[in-house]
């Protein structure tokens, strides 16, 4: 446990593989920045690898105050122990009050560890991160600028805000995609740290066999132009009809957990709560009920056409274009009208 | 060897279902309104345990925290197969977050004994997926989440494949150890008829005094190998400070129910003129083109 420290900085864990920083640590670093210039304190990143050197000044372009570097060859691999270890190690010397997570696998794997170990909270998968205040009703006890980790939780049919005032720091994992990445500042100044923490056979029980990691193919997130099918769709073939008004609309296609399951398109493709996160200009939105857990994935996206023979079909509820009738016919007709006036 | 092999799982509410009735008018959920589940990828978890047994011996037995009522789950573990079944339930364990949960399950745990505890990837409830590790931790043991596949289990070490999202990865390590298990590891197995015929009676302490037994019943049940396993805090000697809302940093700030509704809205006529107009509106505002 460390000390409720008010001064401290906001961290965020910059998960890099082989060298290269993932997205989610950008991401995460853009929010960093604004809840410490609330709070006026400094952004902290922290990477652990071997030959990370080269990375650090990309953490500072991207918002970093200080980047805490821990480079070790025992720390190649990500392994859960060892992270941990790192991580706790830097949180007890440098106390900082707020520590944030990609929920990534590895975010996923390492911040519950890193939370049980120094006995602090932590929220899962959190879609929003703000300051703010909280009083506790029955006391008349105020906590102010504490940090507000809000998510969707109950299947996606509530959006909790949880807090904790009184163990630091406080800690989130958050949802890769929900947050806008910042653009880097090339000009940007900031400070590299070199730390070591020691490391014994202990710390790396865990042995890597074998290791496949797939790029996706296809990045959703940078799409500016989606278009989802959905079970409604009907079958593999008919989905030829996603891709061929995806490709006349110059954006990519996008499925829903069902019409994904049925195989009518790759699981990369898939857009929610177990899938991707999108903020499209336009999210098409075709035979598809939109369930809330699809929902989760696209209902920032700026504007929403949704066809569907089912009146009542909730993806109408986020729809700015309702249109309502079989996609068979509505479809060809957009293929048509879009190659014409495109 | 045989191993043994404590299985976590929980009762959750069914959040695929949630309708109007559900939600109370602040906007919190009504759980008493939802049919109660047993969590989905706990089934996974069971599942992989009992394969374990089944193909190098030894024994499963489930554990949940909860409610008496959270018994049904337990049974419904024994229909599928396990050895053994434990509640773990006491006043004091309520408003438990994920820090609290995993402390208590842990002195549970070690209470037991285990080779292997093996927990879903995540609850449907919560999704918090912290559960797993944080009791890893707490133990001193390793953790291997997301596995798919178990390949090979010696008193050495185990080998699994776990599933990292973009890829995945085969790893090995010593036991005792923790799974967390995804829904792509196994289809789980309905309960045996047998089974089900033997143990659709078998009751915890509680469900037995609830009911007016005595002590007599209780130990009756136990001879008949019908009794569900029953741990408080005391029993597992668990600190409180580390349990309920004392042990919880986590605390709720405000819910609110999702209502998602686009601000504005057209309809649009599913005709070719409707839809070229609205292709066209789209092209004028930038949207495409
Ligand atoms: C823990 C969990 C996580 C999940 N994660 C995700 C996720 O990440 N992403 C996701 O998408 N889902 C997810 N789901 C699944 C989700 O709950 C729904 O089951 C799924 O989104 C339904 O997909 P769908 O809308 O394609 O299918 P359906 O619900 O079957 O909807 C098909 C729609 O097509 C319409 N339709 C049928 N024929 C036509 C026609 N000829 N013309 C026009 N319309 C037609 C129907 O009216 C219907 O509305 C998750 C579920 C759980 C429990």
């Amino acid at each position: 446990m460390i000390e409720v420290n008010r001064q401290g900085e906001v961290w965020v864990f910059a998960e890099q593989h082989l060298g290269k920083v993932e997205d989610i640590a950008f991401e995460l670093l853009g929010r960093a920045r604004e809840l410490a210039d609330k709070l006026g304190v400094k952004v902290g990143a922290v990477i652990a690898g071997d030959s990370i050197k080269s990375v650090c000044e990309e953490l500072i372009q991207y918002g970093a105050d200080k980047v805490y570097a821990v480079e070790n060859n025992l720390l190649e691999h990500y392994q859960t122990n060892s992270y941990t270890k790192v991580l706790c190690t830097l949180i007890e010397k440098h106390k900082p009050q707020i520590v944030l997570y990609g929920a990534s696998p590895v975010g996923r794997d390492l911040a519950p560890r890193v939370a049980s170990k120094m006995k602090a909270g932590l929220t899962a998968d959190c879609t929003d991160l703000q300051i703010g205040n909280h009083e506790i009703k029955k006391t008349g006890e105020k906590h102010e600028n504490l940090l507000l980790q809000i998510r969707p939780a109950f299947g996606g049919n509530i959006i909790a805000t949880i807090i904790n005032y009184d163990r630091w720091p406080q800690m989130a994992t958050v949802r890769e995609g929900v947050m806008p990445m910042p653009e880097p500042d090339a000009k940007r100044k900031g400070e590299v740290i070199d730390e070591s923490v020691s490391l014994s056979a202990q710390d790396l029980p865990i042995e890597i066999i074998e290791q496949v990691r797939r790029e996706k193919s296809v990045n959703l997130k940078a799409s500016r132009i989606i278009v989802a099918g959905g079970a409604g769709v009907g079958s593999k073939e008919n989905f030829r009809m996603i891709w061929d008004l995806a490709n006349a609309l110059g954006g990519v296609p996008a499925a829903t957990r069902a019409a994904a399951d049925l195989g009518y398109i790759g699981k990369d493709y898939q857009v929610g709560q177990t899938g991707t996160t999108v903020r499209p200009s336009l999210y098409i939105a075709i035979g598809l009920s939109g369930a809330i857990q699809h929902q989760a994935g696209m209902s920032e996206s700026k504007k929403i056409i949704a066809v569907n023979n089912d009146p009542d079909a909730a993806i109408f509820d986020v729809a700015h274009y309702k249109v309502c009738g079989d996609l068979n016919e509505v479809v060809p007709q957009m293929i048509k009208a879009v190659k014409e006036k495109v | 060897m045989a191993y043994k092999c404590i299985v976590l799982i929980k009762q959750v509410p069914d959040t695929s279902r949630i309708t109007g009735e559900a939600m109370n008018e602040d906007g919190t959920v009504n759980r008493g309104a939802l049919p109660a589940i047993f969590n989905p990828e706990d089934l996974n978890a069971l599942e992989l345990a009992l394969q374990i047994k089944e193909k190098y011996g030894g024994s499963v037995t489930a554990v949940t925290m909860g409610l008496p009522s959270a018994s049904e789950v337990l049974r419904e573990a024994m229909f599928m197969g396990a050895d053994d079944a434990v509640l773990v339930t006491d006043r004091r364990c309520a408003a438990s977050d994920t820090l609290a949960t995993s402390y208590i399950l842990t002195r549970a745990a070690e209470k037991i004994g285990y080779d292997l505890v093996l927990c879903g990837r995540q609850a449907i409830d919560g999704d918090t997926a912290q559960v797993g590790p944080q009791m890893a931790e707490k133990l001193d043991i390793p953790q291997i989440t997301y596995v798919e596949q178990v390949h090979e289990l010696s008193p050495e070490k185990i080998v699994c494949r776990r599933n990292m999202g973009n890829g995945w990865q085969k790893t090995a390590c010593k036991l005792p150890v923790l799974l967390t298990v995804t829904d792509q590891a196994n289809e789980p197995r309905i309960g045996a008829a047998r089974r089900i015929m033997k143990f659709k009676n078998a009751k915890t302490p509680a469900e037995i005094t609830k009911e007016g037994g005595s002590e007599e019943d209780i130990s009756l049940m136990r001879d008949k190998g019908l009794l569900i396993g029953q741990l408080n805090l005391d029993d597992v000697q668990a600190d409180l400070q580390w349990c309920g809302r004392d042990g919880s940093p986590t605390k709720v700030h405000r819910i609110m129910s999702v209502v998602l509704t686009a601000k504005e809205s057209k309809e649009v006529e599913p005709s070719a003129q409707g839809i070229n107009d609205m292709v066209h509106e789209l092209i004028e505002d930038h949207t495409i083109g």
